[in-house]
């Protein structure tokens, strides 16, 4: 199994401030991998490195283990990241399928719409992430829905795009228990089909439960990548990065 | 998060707005007809109704458009006389009247880019910053007519494009013809085609919009040349019914069009609007026009039963909820 992408050693200064010191993370194929960090410990850093809004100071970014040169955020989104951001960049008063196909609308000669194709994909992409009730289809507006079923709106979007790595921005934050758990159904959806997510969150429970790996960050350095195998329990995870915070 | 299953609730869920409309101008239309029977059946009444309907529809469609995408604009009501004033002095220049209908109109929808324009990269507020243009507009009208208008019945008369536009086919008013069909051209362009789709987006939110690639100031910027565009059309179609030009043609209309929007059922705060409902909305505007003084009441009435129905309209179309967020 390959990486999707490697960051090696990237470091990232603004002015005076390193954001990024000598971090390296790698996302493979079909994982689900969470980054976990305080608020300031440079994750969105990290997350606009990956999806090529930043360029890094120093250090490599490898795509499918090739160096890619110079990194963009059109590179990334050509390589088949997309980003689902914590407003999840939805149009409520509008329906599902307008919301999937937003800006990247199938048509016909003079832009006329390809509705019946949009419909039909809308609802097979619903579907493949895990919406199950028949009360939702492709023309329901979005705003009848609640906060985890948009964010699978979101992530369906992304599948549309052909994502093979979906970054997760705080999808869980403000969401109640069974809507976090919609969130989590729609995420192993997303593996099953062999694609990848970044997960990102501060609430360890939510990251613990559905992650395969942990990349914890803190102060701008990865301080630990953890698979599941080595820690126990959320409990453990969460007293491993006490003590790393600590210490530093 | 209920909803219906049967297909039928499903139309009426979806168009519900439109639908209220049509409910608003049946009612309208029963109490003229039970008011004052013997003059809703004469047909000359109708006729005006259909003189003034079509105008206001070209104004009206475009601007649900303009409205959905999170603007507005006042400005049309000047534009209007200008396409009709460049349309009057070229065929009193000796222009065939055909090249000058499509010269006004034209005229009309590079006005409303240029407006739109000012406004989205001047990041000015709609409402102010066509007001402004409102009154700017009509005083350089007034300046270069030096306040006098201009008849063209020799010019029009006989020509072809006169009896095409606003001609009679069978008895029936070419003008109602030409509106039906902008009004289907608008439907389509407004729910199935990727203009109308992104002018929802950028009204419902156009920080999502953005984020996902469409150009929200392109979107903007084309809807208000579409209202120029309407305005231009509107000008010259009633330029055209009266083989004459006056310099303050249109000024009646800026609050009627503006009305006929919401009372239509399109929401003032973007992201969703209703050509079908609009023409309703036309409709009970149009007819409140003419329908007071046909049950014999003074005409001094029509403007407060015109606000009476604004606001019964508006309270009414509450029931379909408030905006989603």
């Amino acid at each position: 199994m390959g990486n999707i992408i490697e960051l090696k050693n990237v470091t990232k200064k603004f002015g005076g401030i390193t954001a990024l010191n000598k971090a390296s993370l790698h996302v493979g194929a079909g994982e689900i991998v969470g980054l976990i960090g305080d608020n300031g410990a440079g994750k969105s850093t990290l997350i606009k490195t990956l999806v090529g809004v930043y360029s890094p100071d120093e250090g490599e970014i490898l795509i499918r283990d090739r160096k890619v040169s110079s990194w963009t955020a059109l590179k990334a989104r050509e390589a088949g990241i997309e980003t689902v951001f914590q407003d999840r960049a939805l149009c409520p008063q509008q329906s599902i399928v307008w919301n999937i196909f937003m800006g990247k609308e199938l048509t016909y000669p003079f832009g006329f719409v390809r509705e019946k194709e949009q419909i039909n994909e809308a609802n097979r992409l619903i579907r493949e992430i895990g919406f199950t009730s028949k009360l939702i289809n492709a023309d329901s507006p979005v705003g009848n829905l609640s906060g985890g079923e948009r964010q699978g709106v979101a992530i369906a979007r992304a599948i549309y795009n052909n994502a093979e790595l979906i970054i997760l921005d705080e999808p869980t934050n403000a969401l109640s228990l069974n809507e976090t758990q919609k969130v989590f159904d729609f995420v192993k959806n997303v593996k099953k089909s062999n694609r990848s997510v970044l997960f990102i969150g501060h609430n360890i429970y939510h990251v613990y439960d559905i992650s395969d790996r942990f990349v914890v960050l803190d102060r701008g350095e990865v301080v630990h990548q953890l698979t599941k195998n080595d820690v126990a329990s959320p409990e453990e995870l969460m007293k491993i990065m006490r003590d790393t915070i600590v210490q530093h | 998060m209920k909803k219906e299953s049967s297909v039928i609730n499903k139309i009426f869920h979806k168009n519900g707005r439109a639908f209220g409309s049509m409910g608003y101008f049946i009612i309208l239309m029963l109490i003229f007809l039970i008011g004052a029977p013997e003059a809703w059946l004469r047909p000359n009444l109708h006729q005006s109704v259909f003189v003034m309907m079509p105008t206001l529809i070209f104004l009206v469609i475009p601007l649900v458009f303009l409205v959905a995408s999170g603007e507005i604009d006042l400005s049309f009501a000047s534009t209007y006389a200008l396409a009709a004033y460049i349309f009057s002095i070229l065929v009193k220049s000796g222009i065939d009247p055909a090249v000058a209908i499509l010269a006004g109109v034209i005229s009309g929808a590079v006005v409303g880019a240029l407006v739109g324009a000012l406004i989205v990269y001047g990041r000015l507020s709609s409402l102010v910053a066509s007001l402004g243009v409102l009154f700017l507009l009509r005083g350089l009208i007034l300046v270069l007519t030096e306040s006098r208008s201009i008849t063209m019945m020799d010019e029009l008369e006989n020509h072809w494009v006169y009896h095409l536009l606003v001609g009679n086919f069978y008895g029936f008013p070419m003008q109602m013809i030409w509106a039906l069909a902008f009004v289907i051209f608008s439907y389509y362009l407004f729910n199935k085609h990727v203009f109308g789709i992104h002018i929802h987006h950028v009204g419902d939110n156009y920080v999502s919009a953005e984020q996902m690639g469409i150009n929200v100031k392109a979107v903007k910027i084309k809807a208000f040349m579409f209202v120029g565009l309407g305005a231009g059309i509107a000008g010259i179609f009633t330029t055209l019914i009266t083989y004459s030009f006056f310099p303050t043609q249109g000024f009646g209309y800026l609050l009627l069009a503006l009305a006929a929007v919401f009372v239509g059922g399109t929401p003032y705060w973007g992201g969703l609007g209703t050509i079908a409902g609009a023409v309703f909305g036309v409709g009970v505007i149009a007819y409140m026009e003419v329908g007071v003084i046909a049950v014999g009441m003074s005409g001094v009435w029509r403007q407060f039963f015109n606000g009476l129905i604004i606001l019964l309209a508006l309270l009414g179309h509450r029931l379909h909820g408030d905006r989603v967020r």
